[in-house]
């Protein structure tokens, strides 16, 4: 049966160069990264391997996007020369935010997620952001052993800015703004970071709040509803009114959520604030100040129409849309397709460049 | 829409309704007691269970969430008491109909039996105290939704009463409702035509959200909108539309102003992936408009109106909201004050009109 794409103008837009906000740098083997590790941790590794949770894998016979694997035969966005040439050089990025997958959190060994997290840290110094002056890096944490999270975080970060935040996973094994995460944001505080949240990897709990999904495109669906709940538990706890400089970023959650959700947020604030003194202002405007969404993946409303009225209904919290293409994964957004209708030049500023520059303090 | 009154509030417009959630409560578990097996009751009497609770989770006891001002009665919990509630929330101006939901934590109960006896002995008092008592009243029938089978047998055995229109299935369970494991009881739903009715609430025993137990009611009421997103997914892609193409679900107490972005994003998702799910032939969107229906409270409005009326019309559909009062509870936003900034036609269909074709009344 064919099906119609929806009703919304396509084309290559002219576009400035951008800042790409997930940009997904990773191993081809985990042995890529033994030379990072101590000879106890390779021993380790070679016998129990990493283990995480067993229980959430899914069918879905999709691949890294085409035009991504290097002709070498290693996996794709494993090779920063093979970026550099095909991606970096002729989609104009300006910079790229490293953000890998399985980079300590999930793994059930606390010692071991933090001696990976580590070894992922000291590969991304060497071989990517000493590889290219365009790449800023997501600090790797054992997110749910917050003493050595802080540790890793003053390791790297008292001595190199191209750090711009600490990595979550999209599913902690508490919500996000539970006090047992408190020294990890007191710590990006300290050396002005950002917190990242990234789509999926969680400790074992279901991508919903109800149990595990049958199939892969409902947990495709998922990561817009755990990242929600990331975000009211960081309002909700007061996270922000603490260390108003640390910022949220979503990453590939999508973000036509984050007016409906400020929305909601008021509206049981109104009826509800007794419980959480604490919280003196209204969520949404705490969420507007507080939390950065990334595009992908970019929502695409039946009709123009709607997508213009999404972007109205941001408002002032426009500045916090910043784009993000996924490279290298199978549904990747494209700079020059990904929005569905045409951008104003303007707006097309802010949302490639502007607002990604103004928070990570780029140029 | 024909008159206008004047109330303590000033001129309040009277919509001709149908109020599709208002609550009853069951009093004390000895309420039941007509109704219950001998060995429930003896259990009852003779040791600390005492029917099931879930810890305030959904209704903590003295929040408004739980009982607007004015809604107790001297002796048990908002909703408990017929006269009172037949005053508060039948014998307003306007109302047709009203149909009920018993929000009993029947879900919190691992033990099967104790949940079969309690759901049948609910449903019971349900027919005798209050369908027999007023007209108006329809209600949901009370199911262990945890034992899909048994949730069927229950459904089977008062399915067929004229006042019983939809079953009542707390939005937070151990799995997606269109999971495989819940057949049987859909199968019963189909089989008796009723509406299957996602609520807010639950008490499964597992947490609210992907990340574990939030510190926070704050965070529960406003994150249920997510637990309910999900259900969603999982009805249209599991193919519980295409398995039975004239069910019914209505969305209780949801919200619904976060329905356009989800929609857009799992249409985008569907069109990517339909090859995992060949039995979902359209777009996700355009089940939802044909086979789900939302009660409006809670409105959870944008501070606009012109915003709202947008995210109103990107629904696309003026068949799909339903007016609830949620007595004895209460939201933020005043159902009336809504309807009064719509259309009159859109007013009446959501007022009443929408109702009356989704529940056949």
């Amino acid at each position: 049966m064919v099906v119609a794409q929806p009703q919304v103008e396509r084309r290559a837009h002219v576009r400035p160069a951008f800042i790409d906000c997930d940009f997904h740098n990773q191993w081809d083997s985990p042995k890529d990264l033994y030379k990072y590790l101590s000879r106890r941790w390779v021993d380790h590794i070679e016998t129990f391997g990493l283990r995480g949770h067993a229980g959430g894998t899914y069918p879905r016979f999709l691949e890294d996007k085409a035009g991504t694997w290097p002709p070498s035969g290693r996996r794709a966005a494993s090779e920063p020369q093979f970026v550099k040439d095909t991606f970096l050089d002729p989609e104009r990025v300006a910079y790229a935010i490293l953000t890998p997958l399985g980079g300590g959190q999930g793994l059930a060994n606390l010692d071991l997620a933090a001696a990976w997290a580590t070894a992922v840290n000291d590969w991304q110094t060497a071989e990517w952001l000493d590889f290219d002056p365009r790449f800023r890096g997501s600090i790797q944490i054992p997110a749910e052993d917050a003493a050595r999270s802080v540790s890793e975080i003053r390791r790297l970060a008292a001595r190199d800015k191209r750090w711009v935040q600490v990595q979550f996973s999209g599913r902690p094994h508490e919500p996000m703004g539970r006090r047992r995460y408190w020294p990890i944001f007191e710590a990006c505080a300290e050396y002005g970071l950002h917190v990242m949240s990234h789509a999926f990897g969680s400790y074992g709990q279901p991508i919903t709040g109800t149990g595990w999904p049958s199939f892969y495109v409902d947990d495709h669906v998922g990561p817009s509803q755990a990242m929600q709940a990331s975000a009211l538990s960081m309002v909700a706890e007061g996270v922000f009114e603490h260390f108003p400089r640390v910022k949220l970023v979503s990453a590939e959650n999508g973000f036509a959520w984050f007016t409906s959700l400020g929305w909601r947020m008021d509206s049981a604030w109104h009826l509800l604030k007794q419980e959480i003194p604490h919280l003196k202002r209204l969520p949404s405007e705490v969420l507007a100040e507080n939390l950065f969404v990334c595009t992908q993946p970019m929502e695409e409303p039946e009709t123009a129409k709607a997508f213009h009225q999404m972007l109205e209904h941001f408002g002032p919290a426009i500045d916090r849309i910043l784009f993000a293409t996924d490279y290298p994964h199978w549904d990747a957004d494209d700079p020059d397709l990904a929005f569905p209708v045409p951008i104003a030049p303007a707006l097309q500023q802010k949302l490639y460049f502007d607002n990604a520059a103004r928070l990570y303090g780029l140029s | 829409m024909t008159t206008t009154e004047t109330g303590q509030t000033g001129r309040r417009t009277v919509y001709t309704t149908i109020d599709a959630d208002i609550h009853v409560e069951v009093p004390r578990v000895q309420s039941l007691f007509p109704y219950l097996p001998e060995h429930w009751i003896e259990h009852v009497n003779n040791s600390r269970f005492k029917g099931p609770v879930d810890g305030d989770a959904a209704y903590p006891p003295n929040s408004p969430v739980t009982a607007r001002p004015g809604s107790k009665p001297e002796r048990g919990p908002a909703g408990s008491d017929f006269a009172l509630l037949k005053a508060q929330a039948l014998d307003e101006p306007g109302v047709e109909r009203a149909i009920v939901s018993c929000s009993y934590a029947i879900d919190s109960l691992h033990h099967p039996d104790a949940a079969v006896a309690l759901a049948s002995a609910t449903n019971d008092w349900l027919i005798a105290e209050w369908l027999d008592r007023d007209p108006r009243l329809r209600a949901s029938i009370v199911v262990p939704s945890q034992i899909p089978e048994l949730a069927g047998r229950e459904i089977e055995r008062v399915g067929g009463h004229p006042g019983f229109v939809q079953v009542y299935l707390p939005v937070r369970a151990q799995h997606p409702y269109g999971t495989r494991h819940y057949r049987p009881m859909w199968e019963a739903i189909a089989r008796h035509d009723l509406v299957a009715g996602i609520h807010f609430g639950g008490a499964p025993g597992n947490p609210p959200t992907p990340s574990g137990w939030p510190s926070y009611f704050y965070e529960e009421y406003a994150g249920m909108a997510q637990v309910f997103a999900s259900q969603l997914t999982s009805l249209v892609s599991e193919g519980v539309f295409d398995a039975w193409p004239n069910m019914r679900v209505t969305l209780i107490e949801a919200g619904w102003t976060w329905l356009p972005a989800h929609m857009w994003r799992f249409d985008k998702e569907w069109r990517n992936l339909r090859m995992l799910v060949p039995w979902v032939r359209r777009a996700p969107s355009a089940y939802i408009r044909d086979h789900v229906r939302f009660t409006i409270q809670p409105i959870d409005a944008p501070p606009s109106l012109k915003h709202l009326h947008e995210v109103m019309d990107q629904i696309g559909s003026d068949e799909i909201l339903l007016y609830s009062s949620d007595y004895p509870h209460v939201h933020h936003a005043d159902p009336i004050t809504f309807l009064d900034g719509l259309s009159p036609d859109l007013a009446r269909k959501i007022a009443s009109e929408n109702a009356r074709a989704w529940y056949r009344l």
